[in-house]
């Protein structure tokens, strides 16, 4: 499960939202083995593509030396998908060389819809994994977890059994 | 002659968990073989079966990356720091995508050809 506060989700599909149609990539840092994404760092992307980012890799290399000066780790690894499913492909999970981040999709395919999931890559293998939206001044208990893409704007209400 | 030597995290399977590990060579290619001998695996891991830098790792001299120095042959020399990171890449466009629409371009090619061919017979 990824647990991440409301304010960095925001800034996330703000950034998404910005550079769509083209793909838009970053970094969530955190303290090292925390699993707490603290620090959102937006990243440029080197293809300016629709289909396709990379990381520029001395902009990668002077945030990672950063982390790593500050005892902190990627926790979150983002970008987005802008005409399609907020699921890793192919090419994702071919390149995903960070066993211990959450690897967070945001699809913008929807101008009005919030679109975010989040997923673990190791080896190769892609298990999905909740996401905890934290929201300020709410008891985290309280919080409700999204999957599947569904934020408050989306999620049906109605009872079952219809 | 001593190089230091960052591994990322996915690596460090191959340096006993070993966050910065010690070789020695002239190009990188020399360092890698180097670490090899060591940590088995690792040289596979960074360099594909045509001898070529992988693209799927980032790999710096001091602030330089490779790529702009050579590759493999980047020289390198006694007390410099070379860093490897994973690339972080990807996107919607899948391999397998992309070869569907170059085959599909390449059909409607055929095709608009074909279609030019039986226009100029008439």
């Amino acid at each position: 499960m990824l647990s991440i506060d409301r304010s960095i989700v925001d800034a996330i599909v703000a950034h998404a939202r910005r550079d769509h149609p083209d793909e838009a990539c970053g970094v969530v840092a955190g303290p090292a083995g925390s699993d707490t994404p603290a620090r959102h760092i937006p990243m440029d992307n080197a293809a300016r593509s629709m289909t396709f980012y990379e990381f520029d890799s001395m902009e990668q290399l002077r945030v990672w030396r950063e982390m790593d000066d500050r005892d902190e780790e990627p926790v979150v690894i983002y970008h987005s998908h802008t005409a399609t499913e907020a699921y890793p492909s192919r090419t994702d999970i071919s390149f995903a060389g960070e066993p211990n981040a959450h690897y967070l999709l945001v699809s913008t395919r929807e101008p009005e819809t919030e679109e975010i999931r989040s997923f673990r890559i190791v080896d190769g293998v892609v298990t999905e994994e909740p996401v905890r939206i934290l929201e300020p001044g709410v008891d985290p208990h309280a919080v409700q977890s999204y999957m599947f893409g569904q934020s408050p704007a989306t999620v049906d209400y109605e009872c079952s059994g219809r | 002659m001593a190089i230091e030597v960052r591994i990322p995290t996915i690596l460090r399977s191959y340096t006993g968990g070993a966050k910065v590990v010690e070789g020695a060579g002239d190009t990188l290619g020399d360092l890698l073989a180097d670490l090899d001998s060591r940590h088995a695996g690792l040289k596979a891991r960074l360099v594909t079966e045509t001898g070529a830098l992988h693209r799927f790792v980032n790999v710096y001299v001091n602030d330089e990356d490779v790529r702009f120095l050579g590759a493999l042959d980047a020289k390198l020399n006694d007390g410099d720091s070379v860093t490897i990171l994973p690339a972080v890449a990807g996107g919607a466009f899948g391999f397998a995508a992309a070869a569907a629409i170059a085959q599909h371009s390449a059909a409607a090619g055929a095709t608009r050809s074909a279609r030019g061919a039986s226009v100029a017979a008439r």
